[in-house]
């Protein structure tokens, strides 16, 4: 976040976070309170498993399948957990769906909540001062760093996520994906899709 | 607390710069920093709440000189400290120096997948009724707690529309100081742009929070 520092101090600041990250995870394993090998799995979990291609399966269900969206978009949870996606900061989700009149977009202002069973862990842009703050008062110029331009006529609704709920936007299902397998709907699905700041790509995009 | 984390509506920072094919983490000590927080909180035996406070409860000028894994990682020292599980000395040394104390329990990679699973769902069983329903208009209070709130600063003051009931959740202003859960209802609660920035705001936007019902005041 700051944009002062130099190379040198910001490589002299993150070996000395290193070597005091390290001394605490001696301690603490030393004193019995951490067991490594659990701290590997929950590592490998979040950087191989959890991710956007959960929240994309999910999108792509709805899209596929009328009986499921109407299931998520009355209580996403239980539809969400169908899937098998639960626990830890997707404890209650809310779905939330594009039209062409409304648009919705997810931020945290206070803090970095977002719906890790769906999109896995939140990148740092979602994270940084630039986007918590000015996501609730400039929507429109945060979609533009995006490359994102929406009519003018179409509404933006920004979700702060106060409380515990948590947010997933379902966008607008692409036009000239008629007949399209699920999985091949989940293709077209960005993890900024379902975050509000993109939208999904076009069939072009993939072929 | 009137902290650095409330940042909705400042100006200054600058564009969001998105990063191309970002990994998850970027530094192996991000990674230890995230697991060891994790695996922390059932020994440690703090709440999300308590976690939250602790990492915006800073000098906003350092808050905001920090990466958001530093913060993370300066909090679960603090906590630590906090009830005496590690000492400073200890993380100087890099070795345990003092006496273990006793935990309730500790993460084994066994429960890892289990305890993801099940989470911390926040909410709680009541025999109350909420105090307003879908479109009642309200007014977020003007409160400036010095310890933890969910009630961001941009919104206090303004008058939005009850959206929807969501439920009797945990009450994370009374959870974070220890004094309990004491669940409260809470809602979705919607706000114009032009309410919540005047003539500056955005006529075709709309902004909710979720906002528990102390927060608010009818109009």
């Amino acid at each position: 976040m700051a944009h002062d520092h130099s190379h040198d101090h910001d490589h002299s600041e993150l070996s000395e976070t290193q070597l005091r990250v390290r001394a605490l995870e001696t301690v603490l394993t030393e004193k019995g309170y951490v067991d490594p090998a659990a701290l590997d799995l929950l590592i490998e979990t979040y950087e191989k498993k959890v991710g956007p291609r959960n929240g994309a399966r999910v999108v792509a269900r709805a899209w596929a399948d009328p009986a499921y969206r109407a299931r998520l978009f009355k209580d996403a949870t239980p539809a969400i957990a169908e899937l098998g996606y639960a626990g830890r900061q997707g404890e209650h989700i809310v779905a939330l769906e594009n039209t062409p009149k409304l648009h919705n977009m997810v931020v945290c202002t206070l803090c970095s909540c977002y719906p890790w069973p769906v999109l896995g862990l939140p990148p740092v842009w979602y994270k940084s001062a630039p986007y918590r703050s000015r996501a609730v008062a400039d929507p429109r110029g945060v979609l533009a760093d995006f490359g994102v331009n929406l009519p003018k006529d179409t509404e933006i609704h920004i979700w702060d996520s106060t409380s515990e709920i948590r947010y997933l936007v379902v966008p607008m299902r692409p036009a000239g994906t008629d007949g399209w397998s699920e999985e091949r709907l989940a293709s077209l699905v960005t993890r900024d899709s379902m975050i509000g700041t993109g939208l999904p790509k076009s069939p072009g995009d993939v072929r | 607390m009137n902290g650095a984390q409330d940042m909705g509506g400042m100006h200054g920072f600058g564009p969001v710069v998105p990063e191309p094919n970002e990994p998850v983490f970027h530094a192996e000590w991000e990674k230890r920093a995230f697991a060891l927080t994790l695996a922390m909180g059932m020994p440690g035996g703090w709440n999300i709440d308590q976690s939250r406070f602790a990492r915006e409860n800073r000098d906003p000028a350092e808050y905001l000189s920090m990466s958001y894994y530093q913060i993370w990682f300066a909090a679960l020292e603090a906590m630590l400290k906090e009830r005496a599980l590690v000492a400073e000395d200890e993380i100087a040394a890099g070795h345990s120096l003092h006496q273990a104390k006793p935990v309730q329990r500790v993460l084994s990679p066994a429960d890892v997948l289990k305890v993801l699973h099940r989470g911390g769902p926040t909410e709680r069983n009541t025999n109350t009724t909420p105090a307003f329903k879908p479109g009642d208009k309200v007014r977020a209070k003007n409160i400036n707690p010095l310890t933890h709130t969910r009630l961001p600063r941009y919104v206090r003051g303004r008058i939005g529309c009850i959206d929807r009931i969501i439920g009797f959740h945990v009450y994370p202003d009374s959870n974070a100081t220890g004094a309990g859960e004491k669940p409260q209802w809470l809602y979705n609660v919607t706000f114009s742009g032009r309410e919540l920035w005047g003539p500056d705001g955005d006529p075709t936007t709309k902004v909710s929070v979720d906002a528990w019902e102390p927060y608010l005041d009818p109009v």
